[in-house]
């Protein structure tokens, strides 16, 4: 097999596991790289393998789907044509005339490297989430959303008792359904969209039929579990000092704004919430590839416009796992047909196309419909830890703003240090964004993750692995 | 009730234990550092370098980095990452764990 050409797909997740297995049966050989111990990426998470879960399925939809890539997979591992490189953390891919090196490190430690060479990437880093401050957020107990249902997947894990799903958009609905599946009480479900939103958009979003269920289906269980909705709703405060013991929710006028008098205190002890989901860009961005907004730009064959580089799911722009799914076997089938010196045709993925095509509209009618208070701004009180690593305030990035002119993310983090942090401004730039009154663009990271400084002063030192061309 | 474990019908092994600032805790095969600790009622595990706060999950995924926390006298491990191993000594991290 090693004279067929080699791509490296990075992140094995529903786009990355489609591209895998669609270039896999079309010529090439593929390396599979993803930083979990196993294949699925945050939306097919499963438990650990330890654990011995004989259901699974029960945390899933969609499950056959699953089923479907894995047996892709392991087709692919068994005949030679594939591998599958787990616990490998990209933290950069390098570019040759012709070829590219992928650095990775290895292990939830993340100290030891690794290279891997091919000849083309594809980067499917799918995203990860978007939260904004409130006073409060800090304290053990409040989770991401996304954060509660990988824990609830991956480990069986759930962080309390009694649980409010909170912000916008529609991850919110499987966290509260899963929760409440796994036992826990979820008092209220507070999403701060417009239902009447939803009303606007009925044509755009009844042209899914198959969405239109999924939502049916999640209704009914919420239903079934006694979770109130609270829409056009907000979390406005987090109570408890050592860690979360109620929270605060109000209700939103037409424009975003708070209606005063209508707050009321709620408890519990764990708030899982989000307000939407962003794109991991960072090797893109390092490669040179184009970014649209947050987004990676790619062409109708999902190529970025860097040769040799293609990228499918979230980080071409968030739009769920049946898009990803659609995304990768398109640019699986393109890699697979260009690194054997062909032009494909078109023709070869007319179905994926067209599943495309919809579901970007979909997800674009859903953009507009799930969105955060427009005023959120105006609940964060000066105080409010806005920059959670380096633990900058909410004051000290409005003072950097009005008194020392910053206009930009990068400005106000070299004056107050937010985003300076361990987890580089990840989960504190749409908040620094917001405050400044900016627009949110891509940061710009030389390299993907926190890398060990004996790793870089070694470099040219670096295990290359054996098998790779 | 349920539990997470019974909805998935998940049947580890027994468990093992493992210590978190000196006292003793069950934790099970396949979990990581955070879910062992959760399951023993334990939120947060560190506290921060300049206001002395709380913190433990957040992100769950290794992107936010607030779950640090000290394994076996290494700081700085990410708990919603690290599995956890029969003995290991968990200790809460304080500030960047390197101080003490």
């Amino acid at each position: 097999m090693t004279d067929r050409p080699h791509l490296a797909v990075i992140g094995a997740g529903p786009a990355g596991l489609a591209a895998t297995v669609a270039a896999a049966a079309h010529g090439v050989r593929v390396t599979l790289l993803d930083s979990a111990a196993q294949a699925g990426g945050q939306f097919y998470r499963r438990p650990a393998a330890e654990l011995r879960a004989h259901r699974p399925q029960a945390l899933h939809h969609d499950w056959r789907t699953w089923e479907r890539l894995r047996d892709g997979l392991d087709t692919h591992v068994k005949a030679g044509t594939a591998r599958h490189l787990t616990d490998h953390h990209i933290w950069f891919v390098e570019r040759h005339p012709g070829r590219f090196t992928v650095h990775a490190l290895l292990g939830p430690e993340q100290e030891d490297p690794v290279a891997v060479h091919a000849d083309a990437v594809l980067l499917a880093t799918g995203g990860y989430e978007k939260v904004l401050p409130f006073p409060g957020w800090t304290l053990p107990g409040v989770v991401t959303a996304g954060g509660a249902q990988a824990m609830l997947k991956g480990t069986l894990a759930v962080s309390g008792r009694i649980a409010v799903v909170a912000g916008t958009g529609p991850l919110l609905l499987p966290v509260a359904t899963g929760l409440a599946a796994a036992g826990v009480e979820v008092a209220a479900l507070v999403e701060s969209a417009d239902p009447k939103a939803f009303v606007r958009r009925t044509l755009a979003l009844a042209a899914q039929p198959g969405k239109l269920a999924e939502g049916a289906r999640y209704a009914a269980q919420l239903a079934r579990h006694r979770v109130r909705t609270l829409a056009r709703h907000t979390v406005v405060e987090g109570h408890g000092t050592e860690r979360l013991e109620a929270v605060t929710v109000a209700a939103l006028d037409g424009a975003g704004h708070i209606r005063p008098g209508t707050g009321r205190r709620i408890p519990c002890d764990t708030l899982a919430v989000g307000h939407g989901m962003l794109p991991h860009t960072d090797l893109a961005e390092t490669l040179g590839c184009r970014l649209d907004a947050m987004d990676v730009h790619v062409d109708d064959e999902q190529r970025t416009d860097v040769s040799g580089v293609w990228a499918a799911g979230e980080t071409t722009g968030i739009g769920g796992s049946a898009l990803a799914l659609a995304e990768g076997h398109i640019a699986g089938r393109s890699a697979a047909a260009r690194l054997r010196g062909r032009a494909p045709d078109p023709r070869e993925w007319a179905a994926a196309a067209r599943t495309r095509t919809r579901l970007r509209e979909f997800a674009a009618a859903l953009d507009s419909v799930y969105a955060p208070p427009a005023h959120w701004t105006e609940q964060v009180t000066d105080d409010t830890v806005v920059c959670r690593c380096e633990e900058v305030t909410a004051g000290a990035v409005r003072e950097a703003v009005a008194e020392l002119g910053a206009g930009d993310v990068r400005t106000a983090k070299l004056l107050t240090r937010a985003g300076m942090g361990w987890c580089q401004g990840r989960m504190c730039a749409p908040a620094v964004a917001g405050l400044a009154g900016c627009e949110l663009t891509p940061s710009r990271r030389p390299f993907a993750r926190p890398v060990p400084l004996g790793v870089l002063a070694h470099e040219h030192t670096h295990p290359t692995e054996r098998g790779s061309s | 009730m349920s539990s997470p474990l019974d909805l998935a019908q998940a049947h580890p092994r027994p468990a093992f234990t493992v210590t978190l600032d000196g006292r003793e805790i069950e934790a099970l095969p396949g979990q990581t550092v955070a879910a062992a600790l959760w399951a023993a009622g334990v939120t947060s595990w560190r506290t921060t370098r300049a206001m002395g706060r709380p913190r433990g999950v957040f992100c769950g995924i290794g992107v936010c980095f607030d779950c640090l926390v000290t394994v076996n006298d290494r700081p700085g491990q990410r708990a919603c990452l690290v599995p956890v191993q029969p003995g290991d000594a968990i200790r809460t991290q304080e500030g960047t764990g390197h101080d003490d």
